[in-house]
């Protein structure tokens, strides 16, 4: 694959390293048993510490740690036993303590790495550097009040894990398929909802460029990109200044940069002399966090497989390409269904291209029509695994299947009802084929002289024309097979 | 001044010698009479009346039933404002009740109101406040004299008899030193006995709770009370009380007693050192071995402590911002405007200097430097006294380097005031137990400070040893 952007004067390569915030899932927040329910009217879920009332003090919520472990489990990445709660201290309206509860020096997490599945069927592994937990910031709300501000403290206090990679990200689709990877192992062991809209998962873009094989350029982060289409496009937009001003014999000055995602373009955030410095330091009011092996052991237990393991048995059981193997484990529905869909019946595990085609094509477009996640199917694994059979035993053409699962679709019957009530089986019988075929080529007596004077292509006339009277339930196969007999018998 | 002690009055109340009321209606009589100290920040006799209402009603049993009780202003409380000494928190009224106060509350005892401190319990003379100075009440007229610091209400009330006892704080001396300058006992527990929850925080990792009291008998009644394992604090200690006031034992016969050399200080008034060897003679009468000890890293002690307190106090203190209570300033433009204008009219000069002083040994290339280093020294320090008691079973040394000062006498002279602190500092720092009682006279014959330290959560070492030395002092 060829990653590199053509410039004005030489090529120019993208280095690209992202943070991912990925809210823990959990009902009480990291310090606090206040809930962490998505859109509750402000200031509903505050409790005395979230809005840092002098002498209170943060208390671990254990629940959120195991979190974190599974996490760095999915990751592949090195458990700490020993990490350390700093804080981060800066002014924000929404930030009561006047400090965030983060870790600096000695994250929960340390090294791992994700593996990003291309279609060629190569792979990439993408190295992760550590994970670690914090507090969420409430949040300042502008456009209630023309001159006032309001805060709501809801999400102050709340989780999130933050996920760091190395620079190995080489290209806008690469930072895509990174977030979703991550997003998928999040969903299949359940630490985070995943969801981006409403803020769960948002990710901080760092991006630099340089000609290929020279030392990482300056780099510019990109903070708080909450959908995979933003950080492409920002992740091309930013690149593409950059290279502008190198190529105009600029520099690029370290920055940080908010994504515009109406105008699709990048600008600072912030000029060097507000640079903070965070004055980070170990939280005295909370112990180092210690975590011995066997409680690592035992959260390891308690590990659902992950996408990557369940690719490889995909791979091995069904003989799937890797391609096809990590489309269908990218998200845990999809999995579930393939894996529903196929075991409903025994002899479905010989056709498992069928199935995930059915599912990853048809199915797919059909929801995505409707806006439906795959959750949300009218059609079940059970009976999508019905007219795979029906197909496999050429019961049905592939051509009628399509309408009969935009039928099941809409009216929720099974296949087989659908089949039977409009009599859409397959028509295999030898003998009624060849009336219909012997019909065809005595109302045209013209095509069939012209097709035996060399006009091979008029076949796909003669096979239409017997479909038309079949209504398309012959068997493509063997209306084929006698129509070429029959034909070459006049010659 | 009158020999009362909360162990006499709960005997008198128990044989019915006395009444709730009557104890209570006399300390109301003498804080009403003592106005002009500026001792509390609140008093409200009308709620002290309800709360006798509340008791008289109440018919179980209580461990301090109706004995009056001063709070220094740091510990929340519910019936009560909560002001830290700070204009920045002038109007706060919290919602809700310390774990400290709570305790005494829990077993029945009357909060007489809110006694005064340095903003923030950032001093050493109670002259930091926002409310004003209060006025040792062992003063001479004319020659005001300085309580000490941070917790000099507190002190000043029970030295007053405005109390039967009361609750301070000690970050690095702030209750063994106004304990010594008004005369009174005042222990600081280790550090994580007391839960710290409820109480304005100015030094995290050195915030510790304790007590004031009459006599060292009272003092182990009342920190049996205050002290106990929270899940809300996270450094709370998860032990078991003892039982320390019926544990007390004066007989310290075959016990060793560690006299830290490096407590010989250069400039020690005479009388102190006279009186650390009285102390050494009256124990080594009582069969208590002498040993000489050094603790090589003292010296370092002042110097850590004042890069780790400001330290951790500036981030403590950044919540104090004019969103979400307390005081706000009126002019305001811009965000920064308004935490620029609320803290600088909020704060006092105190503070400010140590969150400056916080927040520079904090900032990015300094931190090594200083914040670090002081963390590796306070190791050390905390080190040396493990070593130590290995060979003793509590030290001895003075409380502080002079008895009370006039009160305006160090006011523009932080470094002079921070030196208040040098012997008090170095327990603070490795978080030991520590307890101040009372210990012969200066030549103006003012009260000087005995301190005895011991070994992690003993406080029944130091509380015995502390009754030994204060009989014989009877």
């Amino acid at each position: 694959m060829n990653n590199l952007i053509k410039g004005e004067k030489h090529d120019w390569e993208m280095v690209i390293g992202l943070e991912i915030h990925a809210q823990v899932k959990s009902n009480s927040k990291l310090f606090s048993s206040s809930s962490t329910k998505f859109g509750s009217s402000p200031n509903s879920q505050v409790s005395l510490v979230d809005a840092a009332m002098p002498g209170m003090l943060p208390v671990i919520n254990k629940y959120c740690v195991e979190q974190a472990v599974k996490t760095g489990v999915g990751l592949n990445a090195k458990i700490n036993n020993y990490s350390v709660f700093d804080r981060k201290n800066y002014f924000y309206a929404d930030l009561p303590q006047g400090y965030q509860i983060s870790q600096y020096k000695y994250p929960i997490v340390g090294e791992g790495k994700v593996t990003i599945d291309f279609k060629d069927g190569t792979s990439k592994d993408i190295r992760i550097v550590r994970l670690h937990l914090e507090q969420d910031a409430g949040k300042s709300l502008h456009d209630q009040n023309p001159s006032k501000t309001y805060v709501d403290l809801n999400r102050s206090g709340v989780a999130l894990m933050e996920i760091v990679s190395e620079p190995d990200i080489r290209t806008p689709d690469e930072a895509g398929m990174f977030i979703s990877k991550i997003r998928s192992i999040l969903m299949y062991l359940d630490t985070c909802d995943g969801n981006m809209q409403e803020g769960s998962l948002r990710a901080d873009v760092n991006i630099s460029v340089r000609k290929p094989g020279d030392e990482y350029g300056t780099r510019c982060e990109i903070k708080n990109l909450n959908s995979i289409k933003f950080i492409k496009q920002a992740i091309n937009y930013e690149a593409k200044r950059q290279i502008e001003i190198l190529e105009s014999g600029g520099s690029i000055e370290q920055n940080t940069m908010l994504f515009n995602t109406s105008t699709g373009k990048t600008r600072p955030m912030r000029n060097k002399e507000e640079a903070h410095d965070y004055r980070y330091f170990p939280d005295p009011d909370l112990l180092p966090l210690e975590i011995s092996e066997e409680e690592i052991g035992k959260i390891k237990l308690s590990i659902p497989e992950l996408p990557d393991e369940l690719k490889y048995k995909f791979i091995e059981t069904y003989k799937m390409s890797n391609y096809d193997a990590s489309v269908l484990t990218a998200d845990k529905q999809t999995s579930d269904y393939f894996n529903d869909a196929i075991n409903s019946d025994a002899e479905l595990k010989n056709h498992s291209k069928i199935v995930v085609n059915w599912i990853t094509s048809e199915l797919f477009s059909l929801l995505n029509k409707n806006n439906l996640e795959l959750n949300n199917s009218p059609v079940s694994p059970e009976n999508l695994g019905q007219l795979v059979k029906l197909i496999s035993t050429n019961e049905i053409s592939g051509k009628i299947a399509k309408d009969v699962l935009e039928d099941m679709f809409t009216s929720g019957k099974t296949a087989r009802q659908i089949v039977d009530e409009k009599g859409l089986k397959q028509v295999s019988d030898q003998g009624e084929i060849e009336k219909v075929i012997d019909e065809v080529i005595a109302e045209n007596p013209k095509m069939v002289e012209q097709y035996l004077g060399g006009k091979d292509k008029l076949l796909g006339f003669f096979v239409g024309q017997a479909m038309k009277l079949t209504k398309g339930k012959a068997n493509p196969k063997i209306l084929n097979d006698i129509l070429r007999q029959k034909l070459n018998k006049k010659n | 001044m009158s020999n009362s002690s909360l162990k006499q009055a709960l005997k008198d109340l128990d044989t019915k010698k006395i009444s709730i009321r009557e104890l209570n209606q006399d300390y109301l009589k003498r804080i009403k009479e003592k106005e002009n100290l500026n001792i509390f920040i609140h008093f409200s006799e009308e709620n002290v009346l309800k709360q006798i209402d509340n008791l008289e009603k109440d018919n179980s049993t209580k461990k301090l039933k109706g004995i009056p009780i001063a709070i220094k202003d740091l510990f929340c409380t519910k019936s009560m404002p909560t002001t830290a000494a700070s204009k920045i928190l002038e109007n706060f009224n919290p919602t809700y009740e310390s774990f400290v106060t709570q305790k005494l509350l829990d077993e029945g005892s009357i909060f007489v109101g809110k006694t005064n401190l340095d903003e923030f319990a950032m001093g050493s003379a109670t002259n930091t406040s926002f409310f004003g100075n209060t006025i040792n009440p062992l003063s001479k007229e004319n020659e005001p004299l300085a309580p000490g610091g941070s917790s000099g209400g507190s002190a000043a009330a029970v030295a007053a008899d405005l109390c039967l006892g009361a609750t301070g704080t000690d970050t690095g001396g702030s209750i063994r030193q106004p304990a010594s300058f008004c005369g009174i006992v005042g222990i600081k527990p280790t550090y994580g006995l007391c839960s710290r929850w409820g109480i304005a925080a100015f030094a995290s990792s050195l915030d510790q709770a304790g007590i004031f009291s009459h006599n060292v008998e009272d003092a182990s009644i009342l920190l049996q009370s205050i002290a106990g394992f929270d899940k809300r604090d996270s450094t709370s200690a998860k032990i078991d009380i003892p039982n320390y006031f019926e544990n007390l034992d004066d007989d310290l016969n075959g016990k060793t007693v560690g006299i830290p050399k490096e407590y010989s200080i250069d400039g020690t008034p005479l009388e102190i050192s006279q009186i650390w060897e009285d102390a050494i003679k009256v124990l080594e009468k009582k069969g208590v071995k002498i040993k000489n000890i050094s603790l090589p890293h003292t010296k370092y002690a002042l110097p850590t402590y004042y890069i780790i307190a400001p330290a951790e106090a500036s981030s403590n203190l950044a919540r104090y911002d004019g969103v979400k209570y307390g005081f706000r300033s009126e002019e305001i433009d811009s965000l920064d405007e308004m935490y620029e204008n609320t803290r600088a009219q909020g704060f006092g000069r105190e503070v400010k200097r140590r969150i400056l002083i916080g927040t520079y040994v904090l900032s990015a290339g300094y931190y090594d430097a200083y914040y670090l280093k002081a963390q590796k020294v306070r190791k050390l320090i905390a080190d040396d006294f493990n070593k130590a008691f290995k060979e003793c079973d509590f030290i001895v040394t003075p409380t502080a380097p002079s008895a009370a000062f006039p009160l305006n006498e160090k006011q523009n002279d932080p470094i002079k005031m921070y030196l208040n602190d040098v012997f008090t500092v170095p327990a603070s720092l490795a978080g030991l137990p520590g307890i101040s009682i009372p210990f012969g006279k200066d030549k103006n014959n003012l009260p000087l400070g005995i301190q005895i330290l011991g070994k992690h959560f003993d406080e029944q070492a130091v509380l015995n040893a502390a009754l030994s030395l204060e009989r014989s002092y009877e």
